[in-house]
């Protein structure tokens, strides 16, 4: 038997009577750990500041492209091993993540010890980043299994937690760093060393906690629903089929259109404050708004999961495209600072409710057999609309500034293109119907259905 | 047959494995919020 052999699948079935809630704290430590990727920013000026012993130092542009590649590896890898993560299970593609996480920290911590940018590239850009896209699917068709009754609730937990990671990730790096400065070490190199074997250390607790539920089993006391929603099926779609279904497509453009808008006010929150309540809104009150921002951003990834579960999928894209249209619309002409400042946190809330919910969406259309594969495959949305986002953004700044125009001026532009895109996305989310019948699985029974309340 | 749950995992097991995750997101959530503070300063 091979020491790994506690990784397998077969392994990790949960024996009779273990509880289905020590199932989301073994996901959400896996996307606490990964959600650092977003506290990233906070090595960029150390990062910048590290000179070689050449006296050479970084551009703003290369730091910023170690980012970029770990953001752009995760949503190729989720779409590469997801159909892998359906046969391997859980368990071991969560350890496979919390290795790879890990070591590109380390990896990276050689990178900066070396001065090397190719190294931390590879370090904390490709290996990290393949440990970022199968954490971030590898829970998302167990908890669904575990949660019949509630695969928004059980998605929004662990998604809530990659929302959350960055709030850990920050303060813990700044720490580190500030620790191995006043001790004489190199700071990144050595904060990063640490970081690999903490995160290593807090994902190996997911990967032991992790358990796929026996065949057959359902909560107890709980009866699938007799009549329920025409787009909830009972049936299941493989990963390749649902790809040539308009379905996926819609849902890809869905969650494009929602993460672009989210990523435009997210990109550039403080200064777009500052511009537009000029003399009202210091640098640090700014700074503050962006942390508000993210406690938004956390918990609307948990609320309208939930609320999924009991209004319906499509009606939750419904509110996020009608009224996010609507509210990006008029928060250029908001001069209440207050009002401003909610409005943007509803806003941002729905950017994060987004990512959580697409889920259960999918579950609900192609049933869960493929669903992190499929999940996997649509996270390429993400990536596009990564870049998609902040190029709308920075060409339309870029273009004021080359222009001599009020910075001011140009945030109404940027807010309305948009709400634009969100009336895009309301038509896509409003075109989504059923899976047609030949797409389905024929040889396997129907599921139940197993939602309640829509 | 249908295997449903039973009450066989400890609470205390439920609840420790809950403050493994909480008691990080509690640490990182009270610092953002401090720091949200400054903009009603």
């Amino acid at each position: 038997m091979s020491a790994f052999s506690f990784l397998d699948r077969e392994r990790s079935v949960a024996s009779p009577g273990y509880s289905r809630w020590l199932v989301p704290p073994a996901a959400l430590a896996i996307h606490l750990a990964i959600g650092q990727v977003y506290a990233f920013s906070v090595f960029v000026n150390p990062l910048l500041a590290y000179k070689a012993a050449d006296g050479s130092a970084w551009s703003h542009k290369e730091v910023g492209y170690i980012f970029s590649l770990a953001i752009a590896i995760l949503g190729i890898s989720a779409a590469i091993f997801g159909k892998w993560l359906e046969t391997a299970g859980p368990r071991k593609a969560m350890f496979v993540s919390a290795t790879c996480f890990g070591l590109g920290f380390i990896v990276a911590a050689i990178g900066a010890t070396l001065h090397s940018l190719p190294v931390i590239y590879l370090g904390y850009g490709v290996i990290g980043g393949v440990g970022l896209g199968l954490g971030y699917i590898s829970p998302v068709s167990t908890l669904i299994k575990w949660f019949p009754d509630r695969p928004g609730l059980s998605t929004g937990l662990a998604i809530m937690g990659f929302g959350g990671g960055a709030m850990i990730g920050a303060p813990l790096s700044n720490n580190l760093m500030a620790y191995f400065k006043n001790s004489g070490h190199q700071p990144i190199a050595a904060a990063w060393l640490c970081m690999g074997i903490i995160y290593f250390a807090f994902m190996m607790f997911g990967v032991f906690m992790i358990r796929v539920p026996p065949p057959d089993w359902k909560p107890s006391g709980w009866t699938p629903a007799a009549k329920s929603s025409a787009l909830i099926t009972t049936h299941n779609v493989t990963v390749n089929s649902a790809m040539a279904t308009p379905q996926f497509w819609l849902l890809w453009l869905v969650l494009a259109l929602n993460v672009t808008a989210g990523i435009g006010i997210l990109e550039s929150a403080a200064p777009m404050l500052q511009n537009l309540f000029t003399g009202k809104v210091t640098a640090v009150a700014a700074g503050g708004f962006v942390g508000l921002l993210s406690l938004f951003n956390m918990g609307g990834r948990f609320v309208w999961a939930s609320l999924s579960d009991f209004i319906g999928r499509k009606s939750t894209y419904m509110v996020f495209f009608a009224l996010g249209a609507i509210l990006y619309f008029l928060l250029p002409s908001l001069h209440i600072l207050s009002l401003f400042v909610l409005i943007a946190g509803v806003l941002i809330s729905m950017y994060g409710g987004g990512f959580a919910t697409i889920p259960a969406y999918l579950k609900d259309l192609f049933g869960g057999i493929n669903v992190s594969a499929i999940h996997g495959r649509l996270l390429t949305a993400w990536s596009t609309a990564g870049i998609v986002g902040p190029l709308i953004v920075n060409a339309i700044l870029d273009h004021y500034k080359a222009t001599g125009r009020p910075l001011a001026e140009a945030y109404p532009l940027i807010l309305h293109i948009m709400s634009a895109l969100l009336v895009v996305g309301f038509v896509a989310n409003f075109l989504v119907r059923p899976v047609d019948q030949r797409f389905w699985i024929k040889e396997t029974q129907p599921v139940p259905a197993d939602t309640s309340g829509h | 047959m249908t295997i449903t749950t039973t009450k066989s995992s400890s609470p205390l097991s439920i609840a420790l494995a809950w403050l493994v995750v909480l008691i990080p997101t509690a640490w990182g959530v009270y610092l953002t919020a401090m720091r949200a503070a400054n903009l009603f300063k």
